[in-house]
């Protein structure tokens, strides 16, 4: 946040303040990876709140940590730690979902992979005694230092998990809203649940070295539960949950670089409002809709 | 090993932790609401961090924070139960906070103390005082009583909500009350073993004791002696090999102990299992 004290904070013109918020390379880095980043999370997000998978989805965003805690124990790029333990996590919970067993087997299952997971990282991070200062970084990302390169590794990734998501999009979504009749009309619904969670593990390890291992969850989950909250039908909350990742995540920057304190809090505090706001509205709605019923009854 | 009161301390406020965790975790997984648990040890983590920043007790802010953390995530989720989406949110949004206040009070501290987030967040067992031992043993009790209280109307509740709601168990407030003792768990856990750790005691060794038996009261206590039997082991090797750390440690073993009890209680052999598999057959 050295560069936070050059910049004289929001004036009273709001035309020159936006464009002063492109004038450095640093902030359209951050502005290009925002956006390719909430496209991705909107739309696989969107899926993961359909399917109920919002456990996995953090127990992924927190195997990432030891992934690029291991990376640099190694001496290996992050990257190749983010992709490589976020594709072994997505083949356990893969196991633990097709094992069919209860919710609450799975649920056990789910939060000791993670427990696990949290357990090397940390043991990674105390082996390598150099990165603790990194640690908060690791854990809460970099959105402000990206480079042009990441930017570009980001669009491809983004752009493979989103054709990924779109072409199974239909079987998908069959499968994700009920499986049992899906299965019986030929879906092949256990490759459809493993597919997805690589998908979901591949935007998941890709997004958490921006937003930080913990804050990739913000994304994910936060717009596309305010979009199912608005709408059932699929094509409309997709779009839904990827304007309303877009709009936290630009607003967001905006407004971090307009103050000292960080992304994260004004990305996650934003869709949070949202979504308590919509479900505010929707619960007035339907106890406005029953008092009406009442009294029309009673009339 | 015992001749140094750091260990003494350890060991005893480990133990009553691991009590709470494993009774209190074997109801947890019953209600499949461990996301819950996951989600609170985060907002204990805020809640210490929001409290030194204001400059409140942070043993204050930690618990009213994390009790009322459970609260509203019974509050907004169905029927007192939370369900994954509420929780995720909420969650992102302390996560968020958490960043925030990390970010003051790294920059209040003048001598940019950035190990500190890390600390709450990963305990330091070995670090603890005999107050601090004082107040793990006295909440811990407290935690284990209260469940213990309310334990058969629970257990009614969690088995068969619908029925228990028919023959007049409070299942609402049976619900908000076992997230609100979550929580305070949650809270007493994070000062010892640390916000991110607690999740493997409260999942793993409640897992293994669900997979080794359906009685309740031999779960109960399955569940409490692994979670107790992982701090031992845990902190014994990490005396042993000062290198690793203990809440590392800690969790190998309790996830050890629940690898263990899979593998027993599954009477497949290997090679039938990877035969299953090879032909995309995993149920």
């Amino acid at each position: 946040m050295a560069e936070a004290a050059i910049f004289q904070g929001l004036s009273w013109n709001l035309l020159a303040d936006l464009r002063e918020l492109f004038t450095y390379p640093f902030m359209v880095n951050a502005l290009e990876a925002g956006t390719i980043v909430a496209v991705m999370a909107g739309v696989t997000g969107w899926f993961m709140v359909l399917r109920r998978q919002t456990f996995a989805g953090h127990t992924l965003s927190v195997i990432a940590f030891p992934g690029a805690a291991a990376a640099s124990l190694a001496g290996l790029p992050l990257a190749v730690g983010y992709f490589g333990f976020c594709g072994l996590g997505a083949l356990a919970l893969a196991g633990i979902a097709g094992s069919r067993r209860s919710l609450s087997a799975e649920s056990a299952a789910i939060g000791s992979l993670q427990a696990l997971a949290l357990a090397l990282g940390f043991l990674f991070v105390s082996l390598y005694h150099g990165v603790l200062n990194g640690l908060d970084s690791l854990l809460f990302g970099t959105f402000l230092g990206i480079t042009t390169q990441q930017v570009t590794v980001l669009l491809v990734v983004a752009a493979t998990a989103v054709a990924l998501v779109a072409i199974a999009a239909r079987p998908l979504f069959f499968a994700s809203v009920d499986a049992d009749v899906a299965r019986a009309g030929g879906v092949p619904v256990r490759l459809l649940g493993f597919g997805f969670l690589l998908v979901l593990g591949l935007s998941v390890a890709e997004t958490s070295q921006i937003t930080g291992a913990l804050l990739v969850f913000a994304l994910l989950v936060t717009p596309a539960a305010t979009a199912h909250q608005l709408t059932s039908r699929p094509m409309l909350g997709i779009t839904l949950s990827v304007a309303l990742a877009l709009a936290v995540t630009w607003l967001g920057l905006a407004l971090a670089y307009f103050s000292i304190y960080p992304v994260g809090f004004y990305v996650t505090s934003l869709s949070f409002g949202l979504y308590l706001l919509v479900r505010l509205t929707r619960a007035l709605a339907s106890r406005r809709r029953t008092t009406g019923r009442l009294a029309l009854e009673g009339a | 090993m015992f001749a140094h009161e750091f260990m003494r301390n350890a060991l005893i406020a480990g133990s009553f932790v691991g009590l709470a965790c494993g009774l209190v975790g074997w109801f947890v997984v019953l209600r499949a609401q461990v996301f819950a648990g996951d989600a609170l040890s985060h907002v204990a983590f805020t809640g210490a961090l929001a409290a030194a920043v204001l400059g409140f007790n942070i043993l204050a802010g930690l618990f009213v924070v994390t009790i009322l953390g459970g609260i509203v995530m019974g509050i907004l989720g169905d029927k007192a139960r939370a369900d994954d989406v509420t929780i995720g949110s909420l969650f992102a949004w302390t996560l968020g906070l958490g960043v925030l206040f990390l970010s003051i009070f790294t920059t209040q501290d003048s001598a940019g103390n950035g190990t500190a987030g890390v600390r709450v967040l990963f305990g330091s067992i070995f670090g603890l005082s005999t107050a601090d031992v004082r107040i793990s043993v006295v909440l811990a009790t407290l935690a284990g009583a209260l469940l213990l209280a309310i334990a058969r109307p629970l257990l009614f509740a969690s088995l068969d909500t619908a029925v228990a709601a028919a023959q007049g168990v409070p299942v609402r407030p049976l619900g908000l009350g076992f997230l609100a003792l979550l929580g305070l768990v949650a809270a007493q856990a994070t000062q010892a073993v640390g916000a991110l750790l607690l999740l493997g005691l409260l999942a793993a060794p409640a897992g293994a004791a669900h997979r080794l038996t359906a009685n309740p009261y031999r779960g109960l206590l399955l569940s409490a002696l692994f979670a107790v039997g992982s701090i031992w082991i845990g902190l014994t090797l990490s005396y042993v090999f000062p290198t690793l750390p203990p809440s590392s440690m800690i969790i190998a073993a309790a996830v050890g102990i629940y690898v263990l009890a899979i593998t027993t209680t599954t009477t497949v052999s290997p090679r039938a299992l990877w035969l299953r598999l090879a032909n995309g057959n995993v149920a």
